[in-house]
């Protein structure tokens, strides 16, 4: 990409300044415990709605599943259906408003601490704790892969350089700024990503002649999908998969369901709804936040197929074989190739704001496992006097985040960003969904119920990565040990690539039910407490 | 219009749209409705702010 090195130093530079600025605000604001973790429980519906969608939506909904879509088509919609529908609507109108004043109900600082104050359960906030700060760095990884990719292809810088300056710049205002300093420099951010976004769509309208047009053409393109992918069950673009193939079960049960449904458990975004002081700052929220996301997730959905008909017209070659077989790369070469240098500036800063947004959160969220669940409520059993001392914690939490997510990252092979992703949503819904929607609207859900909802839904799905879902038992390669390399996972065919959520979310909801109604509600005065006002 | 698509692809196309329309004029009718912060949520917030400073002072520390 030919950028001029002056006006590109001083675009970052200034784009730096502000960032750096915004979060200094955030320091500057943060005097208590409440306002590191929770902003204060104050932050307004325009601030809080973008904050949310631009975590929601990371570099690895744009590159990572942008490219995904090139290579598997339209259908890939669904997942912004259920973005859109379960992520904002239900997230908001519903959960939302729940956790919000259950959040105050019980003064709960995290998603964990919010779980295990329902039922008073010291266990539940650590084990929540601790399933973050395992598998969290993963989808972290993910992420911070996604924004590194971008600034390689664009700049030319090495890999691990541009890892490493991401994490720094991102930890910098995530230690000292709180939830305050990333959700001030998340407005900003995702604001910049939505008008990139809006761009990025309207340009590729252009150069494929328009939207239906350029669907027509995409569907023309059918002859010159990759034999692996056809007989996989994609046999157009513009279809879905043929119904029951492997390539159907890729979709719908792992990236539409998984990652769909999975969004409504997850932690760092979960926590935000404790960060406003009323639900009439949610309903508004849900407005922006509904337009914000089809903005984002629909346009990368939309313009990742159509990618091909450029590349097919241009190079005569489809989108995966221009960029050499790596899927994370299609998106950074398309936008390289069609938009103008000088919109190639701001499309960098929205690229990088995609993954400082969600990078963010998530080291907040790591930290806060680490700080707030595991070391104040697990180890010092919540003897913890000081305020300072907790916000040090857990700034040394994040920096312990840091550290891991640059490891793995380092180490992530290519075209992984959108499974990681997926691994992770699907796993928190597993563990998570089951007893958290109990929580929230069950009053006869009791410690045991919750605690053996939570086990089930996540021992299931790690038995599931390791025997039966094959591109992760492929890696962990526990099967192949012990047939002799005969086979990678327990059940071979169509059983492989179902997604664990499909048999960890069932299960843990039976158990969440079963074992809730078996047992008595341990603290009747205590469920009082936490539906008071709801 | 959709012809190139089929029926699925075509049905989450009209869906996306739709849920995005749900989430606007949700959030336009309920604009204002949702009562404000409970003199008694106000109350307990306070109350928790002005327990953590007291903590602080009293070790000495800030943040």
């Amino acid at each position: 990409m030919n950028f001029d090195p002056i006006i590109l130093t001083i675009i970052i530079v200034a784009y730096l300044a502000v960032i750096g600025f915004l979060g200094y605000l955030g320091y500057k604001k943060t005097k208590t415990s409440s306002d590191y973790l929770l902003a204060g429980r104050e932050i307004h519906p325009f601030i809080m709605a973008i904050s949310y969608g631009a975590t929601f939506i990371s570099t690895s909904a744009i590159v990572g599943f942008g490219g995904i879509a090139a290579n598997m088509g339209l259908s890939l919609i669904w997942l912004t259906v259920m973005n859109i529908f379960f992520g904002i609507f239900i997230a908001f109108a519903f959960f939302g408003k729940k956790v919000r004043k259950m959040g105050l109900n019980l003064n709960a600082h995290t998603f964990p601490e919010l779980l295990g104050r329902r039922v008073e359960s010291r266990f539940i906030q650590i084990f929540a704790g601790a399933v973050i700060f395992i598998f969290m760095p993963i989808y972290t990884a993910a992420v911070l892969t996604g924004a590194a990719r971008i600034l390689e292809t664009f700049l030319g810088i090495d890999y691990g350089i541009c890892v490493l300056v991401f994490t720094i710049l991102v930890g910098g205002y995530v230690i000292f700024g709180g939830l305050r300093g990333v959700m001030y420099t998340d407005a900003l951010q995702g604001t910049l990503m939505f008008f990139g976004m809006l761009a990025l769509l309207i340009v590729t309208f252009v150069k494929v002649g328009g939207f239906f047009n350029g669907l027509e053409s995409l569907a023309g393109l059918a002859d010159q999908i990759p034999e692996g992918l056809k007989s996989a069950g994609i046999t157009s673009w513009t279809h879905a998969p043929t119904w029951g193939s492997p390539m159907w079960f890729i979709i719908f049960t792992s990236l539409v369901l998984g990652v769909g449904i999975g969004a409504l458990s997850q932690p760092q975004l979960a926590v935000r709804f404790m960060t406003i002081k009323s639900n009439k700052e949610l309903n508004k929220a849900i407005l922006i936040g509904g337009i914000f996301i089809i903005v984002m997730t629909g346009t990368s959905f939309i313009v990742g197929p159509l990618s091909n008909v450029y590349f097919a017209e241009k190079y005569n070659l489809i989108s995966i074989a221009y960029a050499q077989g790596n899927a994370d790369s299609i998106i950074p070469l398309f936008i390289n190739e069609i938009m103008p240098t000088w919109f190639n500036y701001i499309f960098l800063l929205v690229i990088m704001s995609a993954g400082m947004s969600t990078l963010s959160s998530q080291f907040h969220a790591i930290g806060t496992a680490v700080g707030r669940d595991i070391f104040e409520e697990g180890i010092l059993k919540g003897k913890l006097k000081s305020t300072t001392s907790a916000t040090l914690i857990t700034r040394v939490g994040i920096v312990l985040a840091l550290i891991i997510t640059v490891i793995i990252t380092m180490n992530m092979g290519v075209g992984v960003i959108a499974r990681a992703t997926a691994i992770f949503f699907g796993l928190m819904a597993a563990a998570f969904l089951a007893p958290y929607v109990a929580s929230l609207y069950w009053k006869r859900l009791t410690r045991k119920g919750s605690i053996a909802g939570m086990i089930s839904g996540f021992s299931t799905s790690i038995f599931c990565f390791l025997f039966l879902h094959g591109s992760e038992a492929k890696v962990f390669k526990i099967v192949e040990f012990f047939s002799d390399g005969e086979k990678v996972t327990l059940i071979p065919g169509l059983m492989s690539v179902v997604d664990p959520l499909v048999f960890g979310l069932p299960i843990s909801i039976i158990f969440t039910i079963v074992v809730s109604l078996l047992t008595k509600v341990e603290n009747p005065a205590h469920v009082k407490k936490c539906f008071h006002e709801m | 219009m959709f012809k190139s698509l089929d029926f699925s692809t075509t049905l989450a196309l009209l869906l996306m749209v739709s849920s995005a329309i749900l989430c606007v004029v949700y959030g336009a009718v309920n604009w204002n409705k949702g009562h404000d912060p409970s003199k008694e949520e106000v109350q307990e917030e306070v109350q928790w702010d002005k327990e953590e400073k007291k903590i602080d002072d009293e070790l000495g520390g800030t943040s």
